[in-house]
């Protein structure tokens, strides 16, 4: 069992005052692949570098497999780093390129070569074992550096942005390869990745974070379907998701001269806070367009649209009067253009006015206050 | 002795004042460190890291922030920069503009390119990884630590039909130097893997006492300069590295750590191709690592512990520091609050204590232990022409005239881009030396040197069959070259019921045939 626990801690560096990581809270579960996800500085390698005993831990302790490892050595701690630019050795066959660490370690002969052999098996690279790298495609010497990291049969690996020193298409294929060896594994797997199509595509679970503090943890679905507060929802998911504030008139979002309905028991979250405002974000995929007199839709002045064949887009600008009360405040990364998926075969003209309805049941609601999810 | 605490800065206890620190290692107590490559707003840092380059690697840009045209960033101007083949793939450039000079493993393609009179590294990688790591060696750099020195960043690379091409890292090539492989292809003497070891536990050392975390210590990612009897290791891979305010005991053991796997690794890889001498212990070599690395580390940042009437200590601990090539430039002194101890440690050490005096005196700069064979020479010059008396500045430049250049002017032209003018100093007067006692009377310079040239200096190079091995092996490890593999082979990423790569069953390479894989243009230069 190697279960990994982060049990309330922090990480601030001397001379800073605000913590790099806050009071994390956080498991592993034994054998998940958990992706630590976020923007660049949100402490998500510093989390991963607490774990393998790189970075002090100023409070609250480090459990792997229910063994406090908060100030313990590397070395001590059972775990492999994958990934750190492995050089193949020219003279050595495969499986001594594989398994040289283990005989260092004093690892008997017949235990280190039925584990090279295993690793072999995953990584399918049986028929290669007696050869030189040399005689090896590009693809099958990157998976023998895999196999000296799987050898070790580490209570956790960690890989920290493993993928970013491969080129475009190389990335693409290990991705794949790294997400389908860690299930056959079974090894529990912290991997930490700026990138959120990384994380949606491989993890079990997602852990978000942001200038230190954990935002979320779940499935890829959950995150995508249910974001906890604004910044998950317009960080997680691609093209991102249409974020902005309304005023709330009569329990319903004023969008430029349109209204849309919204929840009861959203609308009565609100406080005096949040100024009688209210976030609405929508994916691109929950909107379509709606008739001319559609009583709860609102109007978006085309300014591009994109044929990709199986899907449309249409990217606008939401007409507002152009009151204070009403201007728009765009929070998600799209130049301020909303995004909408539509039917390829009906795509509007650049400079139409359409109208837009948001799927009630696909809308996110959160407190411009607090920016917590409201529904 | 006040009683009570009391805390006493000394700057620079070594004589040669004026010098400036080579590197600058403060030695706090509470490990300090930041995020990868976030060092801007951080007060701790040195100056010089913070203004290094204005490149700044951004992890987080997309694929489409990479730039539409050709953008070279140099530290150099160098105009015949824009005239090179970028449009091609490195590992296709033609071989008129390549220089025969031994590679290291590599998992990059790198190549050795003449650009005017210089000679420069390339190493292809993903735009991101370059820019960091030009950041890093341009910080390491500044902070006057032993790297290769960066040159450019060369990005928004495309061939003539528009297909973008990876970026480009170039470093200069530091002349001289050789990767451990090439070293070991020679018939050299059985330690000599100790004392590459003993270099690299100098740059572990001085790299982790300015900040540095490397992430990826092996004898792959150093480059090796003859020192005199010794070597001098310098940093050329900074991929994984950081820089940080100081280090912390954990990040320093897992470097140790990591470096010892690598370097039993890369010494069993030399013993299964039989260029190991078979008295060498793999093993043993890689705890001589961790050895000679605490050794050093608690030379440089131990607290000594002595009576008030016991000061002389400090003087010799000072004198212990600069012969392990240290100077001390600030040295901090306690009380106990009893008044019965004082306990001392260096707060910053500078490397390079006879090299600086050196070229001080001569303006030569050399490596470490050739300034001290230099000075030791200068010295014996001093005292057998009778002028102790007289300023020693005014003594060296009589040397230099007289014994120094007359006899580097000796080195046959081949030679002179083998050997540097001091590492032939050196080794002429050791020559001299084994002359002299198989004579049993002194032999002159002149004679020595021919002799030198005649018997010794050929094992310096390296002929042509052993180059193309050498360089073979390092790209046998290159996994990022298109040329390295078949895509068709390769497969798409689709992946069996069995989670293996449905693409890659176990027959699809039976019929391998080295000489028709595509990856042979990758090793065949």
């Amino acid at each position: 069992m190697a279960e990994v626990v982060f049990d309330h801690v922090t990480r601030i560096y001397p001379g800073n005052d605000k913590p790099s990581v806050d009071d994390l809270n956080l498991d592993i579960k034994d054998g998940e692949f958990l992706v630590l996800v976020g923007p660049s500085g949100c402490g998500k390698s510093t989390t991963l570098r607490m774990l393998a005993g790189l970075e002090e831990v100023n409070k609250g302790r480090i459990l792997i497999g229910g063994k406090d490892v908060t100030t313990m050595q590397p070395k001590d701690r059972d775990i492999a780093m994958v990934f750190q630019n492995y050089a193949l050795y020219p003279h050595m066959t495969v499986a001594d390129n594989m398994g040289f660490a283990l005989k260092i370690a004093g690892t008997p002969k017949d235990e280190i070569r039925k584990r090279v052999e295993k690793a072999a098996e995953i990584l399918d690279l049986t028929e290669y074992l007696d050869r030189k790298p040399k005689a090896l495609s590009g693809g099958q010497r990157q998976r023998v550096a895999m196999g000296r990291a799987i050898v070790r049969e580490p209570k956790v690996f960690l890989m920290d942005e493993p993928l970013s020193n491969l080129d475009a298409k190389l990335r693409v294929q290990t991705r794949t390869q790294i997400a389908a060896l860690q299930r056959q594994l079974g090894v529990t797997t912290l991997y930490v990745t700026h990138d959120q199509t990384e994380a949606l595509t491989m993890g079990d679970r997602i852990a978000v974070i942001k200038l230190g503090i954990l935002q979320q943890v779940g499935a890829p679905t959950e995150l995508y379907d249910r974001p906890a507060n604004v910044f998950v929802a317009g960080f997680i998911g691609s093209p991102s998701m249409n974020i902005n504030t309304h005023p709330v008139i009569n329990g319903q979002a004023k969008i430029g001269e349109d209204t849309i309905d919204l929840p009861r028991e959203a609308v009565a979250k609100l406080t005096a806070e949040d100024n009688g405002q209210i976030i609405v974000g929508f994916r691109p995929e929950d909107a379509d367009l709606a008739v001319a007199d559609d009583p709860n839709a609102f109007s978006l002045k085309v300014v591009n649209v994109e044929d990709l064949g199986s899907d449309g887009y249409i990217y606008g600008n939401i007409i507002t009067d152009g009151s204070a009360a009403e201007a728009s405040t765009m929070m998600s990364d799209q130049n301020k253009l909303t995004t909408v998926r539509v039917n390829p075969r009906a795509l509007p003209k650049i400079g139409d006015t359409v109208k837009i309805k948001i799927d009630p049941t696909k809308m996110h609601l959160f407190a411009p206050s607090t920016e917590l999810r409201l529904n | 002795m006040a009683a009570g605490p009391f805390l006493l800065r000394c700057v620079r206890f070594a004589w040669e004042a004026a010098a400036r620190p080579t590197s600058v290692g403060e030695l706090a107590p509470v490990p300090v460190t930041l995020e990868a490559m976030e060092l801007t707003d951080l007060p701790q840092m040195d100056p010089r890291v913070l203004k290094a380059t204005s490149v700044k690697a951004d992890p987080t840009a997309p694929a489409t922030a990479e730039p539409q045209a050709l953008k070279i960033t140099a530290a150099s101007s160098n105009p015949k920069m824009f005239t090179l083949p970028w449009e091609k793939p490195l590992a296709t450039w033609p071989d008129e503009l390549l220089a025969n000079l031994p590679r290291g493993i590599s998992r990059h393609v790198v190549r050795f390119v003449h650009v005017g009179d210089s000679v420069y590294a390339m190493k292809e990688i993903t735009r991101n990884v370059a820019e960091r790591e030009y950041e890093l060696l341009r910080r390491l750099e500044k902070l006057e630590l032993p790297t290769v020195e960066p040159i450019a960043v060369v990005t928004g690379r495309h061939t003539r039909e528009g297909e973008p091409l990876e970026a480009i890292l170039v470093t200069r090539h530091l002349k001289f130097s050789l990767p451990y492989r090439a070293l070991f292809a020679r018939n050299l003497r059985p330690d000599t893997a100790e004392r590459l070891i003993d270099a690299l536990a100098v740059l572990m050392v001085r790299l982790h006492l300015a900040g540095f975390y490397w992430g990826d210590v092996s004898l792959s990612n150093v480059l090796f300069l003859r020192d005199a009897d010794a070597f001098s290791a310098f940093l050329v891979d900074a991929e994984t590295g950081d820089l940080h305010v100081s280090l912390s005991e954990g990040q320093r053991e897992y470097d140790i750590d990591l470096a010892r796997t690598n370097i039993i690794g890369e010494l069993m890889d030399l013993s299964s191709g039989a260029l190991l001498p078979s008295e060498v212990d793999e093993v043993e070599v890689g705890n001589r690592l961790v050895e000679r690395y605490h050794s050093l580390w608690s030379a440089l940042t131990d607290v000594d512990s002595f009576s008030p009437d016991e000061m002389w200590k400090i003087e010799k601990r000072v004198n212990r520091l600069n012969e392990l090539g240290f100077d001390v430039d600030e040295l901090e002194m306690n009380t106990t609050p009893d008044g019965n101890r004082v306990l001392v440690r260096p707060r910053v050490v500078d490397a390079g204590y006879a090299s600086r005096k050196l070229l001080r005196l001569t303006g030569l700069d050399v490596q470490e232990n050739q300034a001290k064979r230099l000075l030791n020479d200068l010295d014996a010059y001093r005292a057998s022409t009778w002028r102790q008396g007289e300023d020693l500045e005014i003594v060296a430049t009589d040397w230099m005239r007289e014994v120094f250049e007359p006899t580097v002017r000796m080195i046959p032209a081949e030679y002179r881009s083998q050997i540097e003018p001091a590492q032939f100093f050196h080794e002429v007067l050791t020559h001299r030396w084994f002359l002299a006692e198989q004579a049993g009377h002194d032999v002159p310079m002149v004679e020595a040197v021919e002799s030198y040239i005649a018997s010794v200096l050929p094992k310096y190079k390296l002929d042509a069959s052993v180059m193309a091995a050498i360089n073979a092996d390092a790209d046998s490890g290159v996994i990022d070259d298109e040329r390295t593999f078949d895509t068709n082979t390769y497969g798409n990423g689709v992946f069996d019921a069995d989670g293996r790569p449905a693409h890659l069953r176990a027959d699809d390479d039976d019929d391998y045939n080295p000489d028709d894989d595509p990856d042979a243009a990758v090793w065949s230069h």
